[in-house]
């Protein structure tokens, strides 16, 4: 059996599919970030396969952009969950609900 | 032996992505993210993708992870969270609702027509017969150039907020007033 494109865009959208569960089901907020990951690391798999299959090299230069805005957000959201969790220990993403005012 | 790489991968991916939503402790959830994008690097390799398998181990599994790991320490959220209390009923029921329906949808779409891909073959950014480091390098410095740049300028504002964000508050200041208040609030 030959590998497809429709073999890596189905793991593309299992693996986005699990991530976008999991944002919803977990509370911690690191765990919420990991997830976000599993996503953005999901259509990058698919950029990838899109590329390779039309011989396009857009499409690996999109997934180089999107590692270059992954690692920023990260850095950002983390220290954000560092500024909120040393005030409230132990926060969920439901505690930050008091920032509403 | 593409199709057996492709399996081992896609299982590797999948149990990690699972496991980073089901374990309860923080620090076991970022040890099966790195399974994950390890698979996911192999992945890039099996399509020719070489220099994004090598960016993806370095940037995501050697620095992003760690982060993660540093941060877990650092604010020792080392308990493990309790899956059980809801505090909003039927929340978690919805959720896997929500991804299953997710993936049913991209499934019917993926699945529905014989090849899914359905644009034309690039004209301008064809992959040629460079080795993939340099083709990827003469896009990126002359069609992309302007936006790469801006990533740099991207990167310098992330570390200055990162910095700005996790400082101390400095003694005297309305941040330090505004924590002292939070603190008798909760105590």
């Amino acid at each position: 059996m030959e590998v497809t494109t429709t073999w890596y865009l189905v793991l593309g959208a299992m693996l986005f599919s699990i991530g976008g569960t999991g944002l919803l089901i977990r509370r911690n907020p690191l765990v919420m970030f990991m997830c976000v990951e599993l996503m953005l690391n999901a259509v990058n798999l698919t950029f990838v396969a899109f590329g390779r299959s039309l011989g396009d090299l857009g499409g690996q230069v999109s997934v180089f952009f999107v590692l270059v805005v992954a690692a920023a957000e990260v850095v950002v959201g983390l220290a954000l969950i560092v500024a909120v969790l040393r005030r409230r220990p132990g926060a969920t993403a439901d505690d930050i609900s008091v920032l509403k005012g | 032996m593409e199709t057996v790489v492709f399996l081992i991968c896609a299982a590797i991916v999948l149990a990690g992505a699972v496991g980073v939503i089901a374990f309860r402790n923080p620090v076991h959830n970022a040890l099966s993210l790195v399974g994950t994008l390890f698979g996911v690097a192999v992945l890039f390799v099996a399509q020719e993708a070489h220099l994004l398998a090598a960016v993806q181990v370095i940037v995501y599994a050697g620095a992003i992870v760690i982060l993660f790991l540093f941060v877990i320490m650092l604010l020792g959220v080392d308990r493990a969270e309790s899956l059980r209390d809801e505090p909003l009923p039927f929340q978690r029921p919805l959720a896997i609702l929500a991804g299953a329906a997710t993936l049913g949808l991209l499934l019917v779409v993926l699945l529905w027509n014989d090849d899914p891909v359905t644009g034309a073959p690039a004209l301008t950014a064809g992959f040629g017969d460079k080795p993939n480091v340099e083709a990827l390098a003469r896009v990126l410095f002359s069609d992309y150039v302007f936006a790469f740049e801006i990533t740099a300028l991207l990167l310098t504002i992330a570390v200055v907020g990162a910095v700005v964000l996790a400082k101390k508050p400095t003694p005297g200041s309305d941040l330090e007033a505004e924590d002292e208040a939070a603190r008798e609030v909760k105590g």
